[in-house]
């Protein structure tokens, strides 16, 4: 096996290396803000997920609260800014290190918990985050924060003729959530993760430690998600906690991840390739009508291909493989 | 009101709690029952007390087709399947949401008068609001039923065994999928009946099931899977709680206790209080 793997790593990251030259490319050709917006998006939910992955998939903790990590990133950023002054790119990182620390601090009560009862924990903590910061008076309540804009610049990370320094940094972010995780595939942290998954009470008797396993995934986990919540509030210009912390924002977050194949490295980005384009379409071509048109094609869309395919999109790529190498 | 949050809870932990399959379209059964109700008495001018055993029926068979249509296909999934119900009723649920904006549109309706809305019963001087306590009643002969299907039926015991092994369950002759469609339609029956009580006091719009679902997840949870005791008590703690926290913090924070109870619970008791497992 070892070759195999080692030569599907190296293949993995030369198509990687490859889709980001083209992605980068591509405003050449894109010279649609609409578009350009929808590709945007579509990066950083794969980026999101991605990381959502890393604990969810790989560490098979499945947290369905990891809205509370990307609204922390985005608040820590904005209050930082509009309130003290300081620059967003050291409010990205303030809000990456708090939301790790945070979710190592609840890791320690939580990672005690199974299934059920940590799935519905973790949804139940981020909704306390939401309702505080709707109640939360000085970071603007629930009307949430208005960032002011004084003007394109580099070093104030917001630019309102075009899009496109947003483009790169979520291709950026989304090439290195990618790349940790394909980093950490072959590291002893990943062959760690999968053992916990698979059969936490084997790999504890075989010397993994189960509880540092999860706390590690659980910190890098938090620490990428908040930086996508930062550069979401910078994109965006404009955060309340409904929109950033919200449980239905845990759930879009998973879904690529889900829709893709939880727990592959290529499954969030192919999941986010396909979602978030067929949502950001639906939504303005059928869902303007306001009679919810658009619900009910998304809706419809997600049951029938978490039912066709529960292994997610990245097993019919398998399955043809799996073909082609018996034959 | 911790019974009635117990009424949305009882059907929730018959699907979720006894049946282990996780439900997120249970906010939206809730919805769609609070509009059956609705029609009922915009159109008949039927009562939504005396409407409530219609709208369980039909809720039932709802809750049978859904399984049978859509859940038990997401069940069959050999890998993830726990993630594969979640999305798949999630899913459902945007489903349904969308599907009652565009026919029920989303303005916020009411029933303006029913036997019970807006009258206080007084009992040994103390005035206790008619449709809660109404509620109340319901919530617990609800419980008191399910309890009784559950451990003194052969039904419920056929529930029980085939959540715990399918294939033998087989093995004996019973059929999985007709058993989990009328414990899915019993589930959506009860919250059926949560649904047409609360028409008579609650504005009924096309989201309003996703706010009380989550409590009775939580409430649920709190109670322990398995136990339909246990969600009762759940209900009651969540209740209590959520009038403790009303009176020292403000009404918007009301949730927080409840969320930190049953973190609180969980911490300390894993499996929650009465759970199984």
């Amino acid at each position: 096996m070892d070759k195999n793997f080692t030569a599907r790593r190296r293949r993995d990251l030369v198509i990687a290396a490859v889709l980001a030259a083209l992605a980068a490319l591509a405003p050449l050709v894109i010279k649609d803000v609409y578009v350009q917006n929808i590709l945007i998006l579509t990066l950083l939910y794969a980026a999101l997920s991605q990381s959502w992955n890393i604990l969810s998939g790989y560490c098979g903790q499945i947290s369905l609260g990891h809205a509370l990590y990307f609204g922390i990133g985005a608040y820590t950023t904005e209050l930082l800014f509009t309130k003290f002054g300081v620059l967003p790119w050291f409010g990205m990182l303030a809000g990456g290190v708090i939301a790790a620390i945070i979710a190592m601090g609840l890791g320690y009560p939580f990672f005690r918990l199974r299934g059920h009862y940590f799935v519905i924990a973790t949804i139940v903590i981020a909704e306390i985050g939401l309702l505080l910061f709707q109640n939360w008076e000085w970071a603007g309540a629930a009307m949430g924060i208005t960032i002011p804009m004084r003007g394109d610049s580099w070093l104030k990370f917001q630019f309102m003729r075009s899009k496109l320094p947003y483009f790169y940094f979520a291709l950026v972010l989304c090439s290195l959530a990618w790349f940790v995780t394909w980093w950490l595939e072959d590291s002893k942290w990943g062959f760690w993760w999968r053992a916990v998954k698979d059969n936490p009470e084997a790999a504890e008797s075989l010397g993994v430690v189960v509880f540092n396993s999860k706390m590690g995934a659980a910190a890098v986990s938090a620490f990428l998600v908040a930086i996508g919540g930062a550069f979401y509030a910078q994109f965006l210009a404009y955060i309340d906690p409904e929109s950033v912390m919200g449980f239905q924002f845990s759930l879009l977050m998973a879904l690529p991840a889900v829709l893709g194949g939880i727990g592959t490295l290529w499954g969030p980005v192919l999941g986010a390739a396909i979602l978030i384009p067929m949502t950001e379409l639906t939504r303005s071509y059928i869902g303007g009508s306001g009679r919810g048109v658009d619900l009910i094609v998304y809706g419809t869309l997600i049951v029938l291909i978490s039912l066709a395919l529960p292994q997610g999109l990245v097993s019919l790529f398998s399955r043809t493989k799996a073909k082609g190498a018996t034959r | 009101m911790g019974l009635l949050y117990g009424l949305i809870a009882v059907g929730l932990a018959l699907i979720f709690g006894l049946m282990d399959v996780t439900n997120f379209a249970h906010g939206e059964f809730l919805m769609i029952a609070m509009y059956l109700s609705f029609f009922l008495f915009a159109f008949f001018a039927i009562d939504p007390l005396l409407s409530a055993p219609l709208v369980a029926a039909a809720m039932f068979v709802f809750g049978a087709v859904v399984y049978l249509l859509v859940v038990r296909f997401a069940m069959r999934a050999k890998a993830n399947a726990g993630m594969v119900q979640i999305f798949t009723t999630f899913g459902l649920a945007i489903l349904m949401r969308g599907l009652a904006q565009f026919f029920f549109t989303p303005d916020y309706r009411s029933i303006p008068q029913s036997w019970v809305g807006g009258k206080t019963i007084s009992i040994a001087g103390i005035f206790l609001p008619a449709p809660q306590l109404i509620g109340a009643l319901v919530s617990i002969l609800a419980f008191a039923g399910l309890y009784l299907f559950i451990h003194r039926t052969d039904f419920g015991r056929a529930l029980e065994a085939t959540r715990e092994d399918p294939g033998a369950v087989a093995l004996v002759g019973i059929d999985k999928n007709r058993v989990f469609a009328l414990g899915w339609g019993l589930g959506a029956a009860l919250v059926g009946l949560a649904g047409a009580i609360m028409a008579s006091f609650f504005y009924i719009y096309p989201d309003v099931g996703a706010s009380f679902a989550l409590i009775a997840y939580v409430t649920v949870a709190l109670g322990g899977f398995g136990s339909v005791f246990g969600a009762f008590a759940g209900g009651i703690i969540v209740g209590l709680v959520e009038a403790t926290t009303a009176l020292v913090l403000p009404p918007s924070l009301k949730s927080v206790g409840i969320y930190a109870v049953y973190l609180l619970v969980v911490f300390i008791r894993p499996r929650g209080l009465f759970g199984s497992m």
